[in-house]
C-alpha cells in the first residue's frame, strides 16, 4: 500500500489538493470562498495530467535538431488536454464571478444561505401579493 | 406585476428594448418597510419558524455530511491512485502508439517543431476551435450580465490614486513594452518553441490590464472599445472557423494552400498554426482585457 503510494506520489498529491478544493467548495458558505475552491480543484487535475504525461529522464516534446525518436520526449498529449483544461477553467472562473457579482448587487451578501432565505422570502411576498 | 405594467413592458420587450439586466437590478421598493431605508427589507421580515428550523438543522448536518463525503472521496481516490502504474516509467499504458505517432510523424505531417504545437493546432484543431468559442461564449455571458449597469459609477476616488502614482506609471512605462513584445513573441514562436496562441495572448492581455491601471481606460478605448473588441474578435474565430471547418465539406481532405508545411524551424513554416496561433492569440488577448475592464468598471 505504502510503496503503491510512494511509486504514484505525484498523482497523491493531486488527489490531496482536489480534496483540499473539493473542502473548501463544500464547506465554506462564501461564494468567493467556493470559487477558489473550484480553482484548487482544477489545478489539481491539471497537476494529475501533466504527472501521467512524465517519464523520467526525457526533455520536453520540442523536436529540436531533428531529433524524431519517441524515446527522448516526454508525452505531448496530457499537455494539450491540460491547455483545453486551463482554458475552460479560465472562462468558467469568470461566468462565476460575474454572476457572484450580480448576486451581490442584488442581495448585498455573498453569503450563500442568506441569499437563499432572502429568495425565499421575496417567494413568499411575491405568493402573498 | 400589475396588469398595465405587463402590457407597457410587453410592448418594450417586442420594440426589443427591454433590458433585463436594469431590471434584474433593481431592488424591491421600500414603502411596506418604513425607517429601514439603509437596511434591506428581508433582514427585518420575521422569518418563518419552520424556515429558521430548517436552516439550523441544515447548517448542523451539512459540515458533517460533507466532511464525510470529502474524506470518503479522498479515501477512494487515493486507493485507485495506488493502484496506477508507477510515475514516471516509459512502459506505462499512457505512453502508447498514439504519443510515438505524434513524436516521430509529427515534424513531418505539421512542420511543427513543438509536438505540442503540431498536437493541439494541427491533430486535433476541433479541439482548440471549441476552446476559444468557450472563452468566447463565457466573455459574452460576463458581458451580458455586467455591461448595462448603468447606474454604476467608476470609483473616482481610486482611479485617481492609481493614475497619480508614479512609481506605478514609471514602472507602466518600462514594463509594458516588454510584456507586449514579449506576448507577441510567444504568440509567433508557438510552433517553434515553448509559446503558443494562450500562453502569448494571456501575456498581451496582461500588459494591456497593466497598462490601463498605470494611465487609465480612457487611451486604450481609442485601440480597443466594445465595436472593435466585437469586431477584432469575430475576425479571428470566424478565419479559425473557415480554416479548420472547410473539411466538412471537402470530405476531410486537405486543400493546398499558400500556408505549406515548409522547412521546420523557419519561422513560415508549419502549415495554419502560425495563423491560427495568431488568431487564437488575439481572441485571448482581447477576452483578457475585456473581463478587467468589465469587472473594473461596468463596460469596456
Amino acid at each position: 500500500m505504502l510503496q503503491g503510494l510512494w511509486n504514484s506520489r505525484i498523482p497523491c498529491v493531486s488527489v490531496i489538493l482536489f480534496a483540499v478544493g473539493f473542502s473548501t467548495l463544500l464547506l465554506h458558505r462564501n461564494l468567493l470562498k467556493k470559487i477558489i475552491g473550484l480553482n484548487i480543484m482544477d489545478t489539481a487535475t491539471y497537476l494529475f495530467l501533466t504527472s501521467i504525461g512524465y517519464i523520467q529522464g526525457r526533455t520536453a516534446p520540442i523536436l529540436a535538431d531533428g531529433i524524431t525518436d519517441a524515446k527522448c520526449y516526454v508525452n505531448p498529449l496530457p499537455a494539450g488536454l491540460v491547455l483545453t483544461g486551463i482554458v475552460v477553467s479560465v472562462s468558467v472562473t469568470a461566468l462565476m464571478l460575474a454572476l457572484t457579482v450580480r448576486l451581490y448587487q442584488r442581495y448585498h451578501t455573498l453569503d450563500l444561505d442568506e441569499i437563499y432565505m432572502a429568495a425565499r422570502r421575496e417567494e413568499n411576498r411575491e405568493d402573498r401579493t | 406585476m400589475k396588469r398595465s405594467d405587463l402590457k407597457s413592458w410587453l410592448k418594450t420587450w417586442d420594440a426589443g428594448e427591454f433590458d433585463f439586466t436594469a431590471e434584474m437590478g433593481k431592488t424591491e421598493p421600500e414603502k411596506e418597510h418604513p425607517g429601514s431605508a439603509s437596511e434591506h427589507p428581508w433582514k427585518r421580515r420575521p422569518v418563518n419558524r419552520l424556515e429558521e428550523g430548517e436552516i439550523w438543522a441544515f447548517r448542523r448536518i451539512y459540515p458533517v455530511a460533507a466532511a464525510l463525503l470529502c474524506a470518503v472521496m479522498i479515501g477512494f481516490l487515493l486507493l485507485t491512485v495506488e493502484k496506477l502504474p508507477p510515475f514516471g516509467r516509459a512502459d506505462n499504458p499512457a505512453h502508447n502508439q498514439v504519443m510515438e505517432r505524434y513524436v516521430e510523424k509529427g515534424m513531418e505531417e505539421t512542420g511543427a517543431v513543438n509536438a505540442v504545437a503540431g498536437v493541439i493546432l494541427d491533430y486535433r484543431a476541433f479541439d482548440t476551435l471549441g476552446e476559444s468559442h468557450v472563452l468566447y461564449t463565457a466573455a459574452t455571458a460576463v458581458f451580458i450580465l455586467l455591461l448595462s449597469l448603468r447606474g454604476q459609477k467608476e470609483p473616482e476616488a481610486e482611479k485617481r490614486i492609481m493614475q497619480m502614482d508614479p512609481l506605478l506609471r514609471s514602472t507602466a512605462r518600462i514594463v509594458v513594452p516588454l510584456v507586449i513584445v514579449y506576448g507577441i513573441y510567444g504568440i509567433l514562436n508557438g510552433h517553434l518553441g515553448p509559446g503558443g496562441g494562450f500562453s502569448g495572448g494571456a501575456v498581451i492581455g496582461g500588459g494591456l490590464i497593466l497598462y490601463a491601471t498605470a494611465f487609465g481606460f480612457e487611451k486604450l478605448e481609442k485601440l480597443l472599445n466594445l465595436r472593435t473588441f466585437r469586431i477584432i474578435v469575430l475576425c479571428a474565430l470566424c478565419f479559425y472557423s473557415g480554416a479548420k471547418c472547410y473539411s466538412f465539406f471537402c470530405g476531410a481532405n486537405h486543400l493546398q494552400t499558400i500556408f505549406t508545411t515548409g522547412v521546420p524551424g523557419r519561422i513560415f513554416s508549419a502549415g495554419l498554426i502560425l495563423p491560427l496561433n495568431v488568431a487564437v492569440g488575439i481572441v485571448v488577448a482581447c477576452t483578457m482585457y475585456g473581463f478587467y475592464s468589465v469587472f473594473q468598471r461596468g463596460r469596456i
